[in-house]
């Protein structure tokens, strides 16, 4: 009996450690983050990443200011997001309350193939087809923008909050509409000002879970946005977000350099972005009981 | 009251028009790979080596090279979040270090896939002196998936019903005879599932084997899990934006992204069958 018990007690912590894994992983990710980046605070000092220009490899003065990356990065998110939010959240409103059980059978699979491609298919589309389309339609002298780059990863972003949003839509009680529906309001008045409204914070959080996928995103803004380290709020013009830096520049820096410590403070900066992007939504779906306590 | 209703017309139809245009811009992804890649794909192409630094002859090393790193990650990942996924649905208690790990989990799926290269760099490569190698691009691979293979795996376990273990704890058998016995076999499909779909995961991703096992070209089959290998979808980025002839080798380029879409693609496909089929076969 007593053998049993210990071979139960066993059982359990072994699962036990299985599953702090997780907790295990991310500290590991946020501790070799900063081990790697941590001496550029003594040699070149912390003060170099606040400066406005990014030029890493210069015979003069290299420079390592973050400000070019990160605007980059926004500017790409805002646009993606912008693109994506009547798409994903229509898209959820329809799907769940205007298609039929046949259309619907069809079109949520069809749509999950999209969070299927691998973004470096995506970004090969982005760079035959939808470049040089945006290149002709706004008479650019190239077609490599931070607009292709948003463009593609708004569509990376809409099965994410289209698949979320219906879940928050879902979960309206029938109530609500019935009483709606019994006032005499149509049906479509009831969706737009009675279900949308209260599934509204779980939208929300479809958003930003959204607009942290696209924040992350590397391989296919690495191919089409152009690459250029530029300060700029201009969707025509190339940028460089902090994603592609860490890719593009990674493989030939020397372990250990100034270059090699300020790339991973790029990363620690887009870890704190989409920690916080996605620990804000991942409360307001707690507090809304879409997801297990 | 009826201009009232042609309006409402009109508004669906704007609705399902927007919705549409997402699956028809999915279909265009679809068909244009598609048509540009079939003619590129031959016996030849998939079973070849690469010659001219990629412009001409096979993709078979990059094949290859993605199917060990695809196993290694599974071997890793399969297990680890399956058990971690028995613990928190079948002996978690509602407790701060279970909220914790919740939390991890989230955190762990939103982490960026380049930050989970440097963090493979950091660890596998440099700190446990792994080399970029098939060892260090799988288990920086397995960290990113695990988080899909639990959240699959716990779907499975819940699916099944209460008085499955209820009977079996009645007639007398143990807390993990219950499990393995009653519970597992049932949920098992529908882990399977969640592991096909982190496997599809893997196979296309190129940021973290970019700093960790990714090499364009290599002389030779990798011979260990301490080698170097070519992957698809590495492969594809250095035919197409890279190489110097870019524009001349389109139709390697088409061919590389279609047998890479077809693997990814394909792997989801067979899971959401399966899903389908397993919620079929078990009715409670």
């Amino acid at each position: 009996m007593n053998k049993q018990r210990l071979k139960a007690k066993i059982i359990k912590y072994f699962l036990q450690s299985c599953g702090s894994l997780s907790i295990i992983i991310v500290l590991l990710i946020f501790l070799f983050l900063f081990k790697e980046a941590f001496p550029f605070i003594g040699s070149p000092g912390i003060g170099e990443l606040f400066h406005n220009i990014w030029n890493p490899v210069s015979f003069q003065k290299e420079e390592f200011g973050l400000v070019p990356l990160i605007t980059g990065s926004i500017l790409v998110t805002i646009l993606a997001t912008i693109i994506a939010i009547p798409f994903g959240i229509i898209g959820a409103v329809y799907i769940s309350e205007v298609a039929s059980a046949k259309e619907r059978e069809f079109l949520k699979p069809f749509i999950e193939i999209l969070a299927g491609i691998p973004s470096v298919v995506l970004g090969f589309f982005g760079l035959i087809v939808i470049a040089p389309l945006i290149k002709e339609l706004f008479g650019l002298n190239t077609g490599l923008t931070a607009l292709t780059g948003a463009v593609l990863l708004a569509f990376m972003a809409i099965p994410t909050i289209m698949s979320i949003s219906e879940d928050a839509i879902k979960s309206v009680p029938a109530a609500y509409k019935e009483a709606s529906l019994a006032l005499g309001a149509s049906k479509l008045e009831t969706i737009w000002k009675v279900v949308v409204p209260a599934a509204l914070s779980g939208i929300v959080a479809s958003v930003m879970l959204g607009m942290g996928r696209v924040v992350g995103e590397t391989m296919t803004v690495m191919m089409v946005t152009g690459n250029a380290p530029v300060i700029s709020m201009n969707p025509f013009t190339s940028v460089r977000t902090m994603t592609a830096t860490i890719a593009a520049e990674m493989g030939e820096v020397t372990i250990g350099s100034d270059h090699y410590m300020a790339l991973f403070w790029v990363g620690i900066v887009l870890m704190l972005m989409t920690f916080s992007l996605n620990m804000i939504s991942y409360r307001v779906l707690k507090k809304y009981g879409m997801i297990d306590k | 009251m009826n201009s009232k209703r042609t309006g409402e017309k009109i508004i669906y139809w704007l609705m399902r028009g927007i919705t549409y245009l997402v699956v028809v811009f999915i279909a265009y992804i679809l068909i244009d790979i598609l048509i540009h890649g079939l003619p590129a794909i031959s016996w030849e192409f998939i079973t070849g080596d690469p010659e001219k630094s990629g412009a001409e002859g096979g993709i078979f090393p990059a094949i290859l090279g993605t199917f060990f790193l695809v196993i290694g990650t599974i071997v890793v990942a399969l297990p680890l979040g399956m058990f971690s996924a028995i613990y928190l649905t079948e002996y978690a208690k509602q407790s701060k270090f279970t909220q914790t790990i919740r939390m991890a989990i989230v955190t762990l799926a939103g982490v960026p896939s380049i930050v989970f290269g440097l963090f493979g760099l950091g660890l596998f490569v440099i700190a446990l002196d792994f080399g970029a190698s098939i060892l260090a691009g799988s288990l920086t691979l397995a960290c990113m998936i695990l988080p899909t293979i639990i959240v699959a795996s716990e779907e499975a376990l819940k699916a099944v019903p209460k008085y499955m273990r209820e009977g079996s704890l009645a007639l007398g058998a143990t807390k993990w005879e219950t499990i393995y016995k009653n519970v597992l076999p049932y949920a098992l499909p529908g882990m399977l599932t969640g592991a096909i779909l982190g496997i599809g995961r893997a196979a296309g991703e190129t940021a973290p084997i970019l700093l960790t096992a990714a090499a364009f070209f290599l002389p030779e089959l990798p011979s260990s899990v301490f080698d170097q290998v070519m992957a698809l979808p590495y492969h594809l980025y250095i035919l197409a934006t890279q190489h110097p002839e870019a524009q001349k080798i389109l139709p390697m380029q088409y061919g590389t992204a279609l047998v890479l879409l077809f693997l990814v693609i394909g792997l989801n496909f067979v899971a959401i069958i399966l899903r389908i089929k397993v919620r079929k076969k078990y009715k409670w």
